[in-house]
């Protein structure tokens, strides 16, 4: 009896779920203006780095207007470039709660204030906390992505969810590419890229034609402006390396 | 059945509905049996541009709605059998346009008829939509100039996703690229874009390019479709691109400086 007990135990001492109360700093957004928030966050984690390294941070869209349109890749580029976790949104309009869950984003119940309203949100919460850094790590499939062989034109968005997007034509300035794996451009490319839109620090963009608006790598991004002139219209590829965006050629 | 095409841009005032006046007329003087329909409701003009604004009684709304059926309300032309004008409605406002409605008069146009121009009204809302989702070929209308570039590749991608052929995943809309308003005097001072610049834009078969002129304004304004007019290079430019649009092989014309005479030189005339 005593040699079965530790292997009947095995099971449930391994696992076991459990409900948590986490408290979660959240980030109330009152407007869609990234780079205001950007310059908004900047200082205060510069105040306190350690403890905004990595922290989990829930998105509150309940004082959004719900006609201003959220980019969400950057939102979450944005705030994992500040080495934050964005893990899961409250309140929003039903777009923002679409396009939110598309960056693998939680919806968390909107009215957890209370202890007694509590309940309801703790088991999203629980969830989310560890599902939100593990695509990061995670390899890619082998063979997934999508192939367009179109242009993409301005006001298309195109997501290649969980690998790489390789595009036989043109991206218009006004069209967004995203990817979970790399972005291949064989056209033009005017539009948005925005590899490893999950976090994955390896994804690279590829571009035989660089004209485009913004880049970005794993929420590192640049935008047009602060893009090298020399490079314009030559083939390169933008990479993540120690932590910044490098755009070189090829 | 008839081929049905779209005549659209996403920015208003580039030359949709000169295109479609002028576009409908050739096919007809080339024999086809040709309808035009006007999408612009509440703000309606090809038949100002056709001259038959005389001559309304019904129009689009009224057959869509069953007041009235289609031939009652097709206006036939006075210079060519082969074409008719279904007029938009002035006093109505395009949620009159239903998708069920549109659909049934473009089917019914489409038994009689071997083309159906669609003259799309500006934006990208309703009127527009409904006049792009039945569409079978696309002309789309562009000013060398970057905003309505830029509009008609919206108009793109909405024509490669909400169309009926991209929601049933049929062949996609053909699409052809129409240059409106092009001065090379301009582009040669580097004020306009050039054909290449927009065709790299767009990457989008070029169908023509109607030089900027005079005669267009003058046709508009006497309710005859500059395409008759022989005489002008707008005239000719927009035969040229109805013999295009029906395969026959044509080199683009217009699209050089005309080269000055010795005394213009000298005189800078």
């Amino acid at each position: 009896m005593s040699v079965t007990a530790p292997e009947a135990r095995a099971e449930p001492a391994s696992f076991e779920l459990k409900a948590t109360t986490f408290t979660l700093p959240t980030l109330r957004l009152f407007a869609g203006d990234l780079a205001a928030l950007s310059a908004f966050l900047e200082p205060k984690i510069a105040q306190a780095p350690g403890f905004f390294r990595n922290a989990p941070v829930v998105v509150d869209l309940t004082h959004l207007p719900t006609e201003v349109a959220l980019d969400f890749p950057l939102l979450v580029g944005v705030l994992r470039g500040l080495g934050m976790l964005p893990i899961g949104v409250r309140g929003g309009s039903a777009a923002h709660r679409e396009t939110a869950q598309l960056m693998d984003l939680a919806i968390l119940s909107q009215g957890a204030r209370g202890p007694a309203d509590a309940a309801t949100a703790r088991p999203t919460q629980a969830a989310a906390a560890p599902a939100a850094p593990a695509p990061a790590t995670a390899p890619l499939p082998v063979g997934a992505g999508r192939i367009v062989t179109r242009p993409v034109r301005s006001g298309q968005r195109v997501y290649a969810q969980g690998g790489d997007l390789v595009v036989l034509a043109t991206v218009s300035s006004g069209a967004e590419l995203m990817a979970d794996g790399h972005i291949h451009v064989y056209g033009a490319l005017r539009g948005r890229a925005l590899a490893g839109v999950k976090g994955n620090a390896e994804a690279r963009i590829f571009c035989s034609d660089l004209r485009a608006e913004l880049v970005s790598v794993a929420g590192h991004y640049r935008v047009s402006e602060s893009l090298d002139p020399a490079l314009a219209g030559r083939p390169v590829q933008v990479a993540l390396r120690d932590g910044r965006l490098i755009i070189e050629a090829l | 059945m008839a081929r049905i095409i779209v005549v659209t841009s996403g920015k208003g005032g580039v030359g949709k509905t000169t295109t479609s006046a002028a576009f409908s007329m050739g096919l007809a003087r080339r024999g086809y049996r040709t309808a035009v329909i006007d999408f612009d409701v509440g703000l309606r003009n090809l038949d100002l541009v056709m001259g038959c604004e005389r001559r309304v009684v019904y129009d689009f709304v009224n057959v869509i709605n069953g007041e009235a059926n289609l031939n009652q309300a097709l206006i036939r032309d006075k210079r060519s059998d082969n074409l008719y004008v279904l007029p938009a409605s002035q006093t109505r406002d395009k949620e009159a346009l239903t998708r069920e409605g549109v659909g049934r008069v473009l089917e019914e146009l489409a038994q009689n008829f071997d083309y159906v121009v669609c003259d799309s009204p500006a934006g990208i809302e309703r009127g527009a939509t409904m006049a792009m989702y039945f569409a079978d070929d696309a002309l789309v209308v562009t000013n060398p100039e970057v905003s309505s570039v830029r509009d008609s590749d919206r108009m793109l991608g909405i024509l490669a996703s909400k169309s009926r052929r991209a929601e049933n995943n049929e062949e996609p809309i053909r699409e052809f690229l129409l240059l409106t308003r092009y001065s090379p005097e301009r582009v040669h001072r580097g004020e306009m874009l050039s054909v290449k610049d927009v065709q790299d834009i767009l990457s989008l078969d070029l169908l023509g390019v109607i030089p900027e002129s005079p005669a267009v304004l003058t046709a508009s304004n006497s309710g005859v479709p500059v395409i008759l007019d022989d005489q002008s290079d707008a005239g000719q430019a927009y035969q040229d691109m109805v013999g295009r649009y029906l395969g026959e092989s044509l080199p683009h014309r217009f699209l050089d400086l005309p080269k000055k005479g010795l005394f213009s030189r000298l005189f800078g005339g």
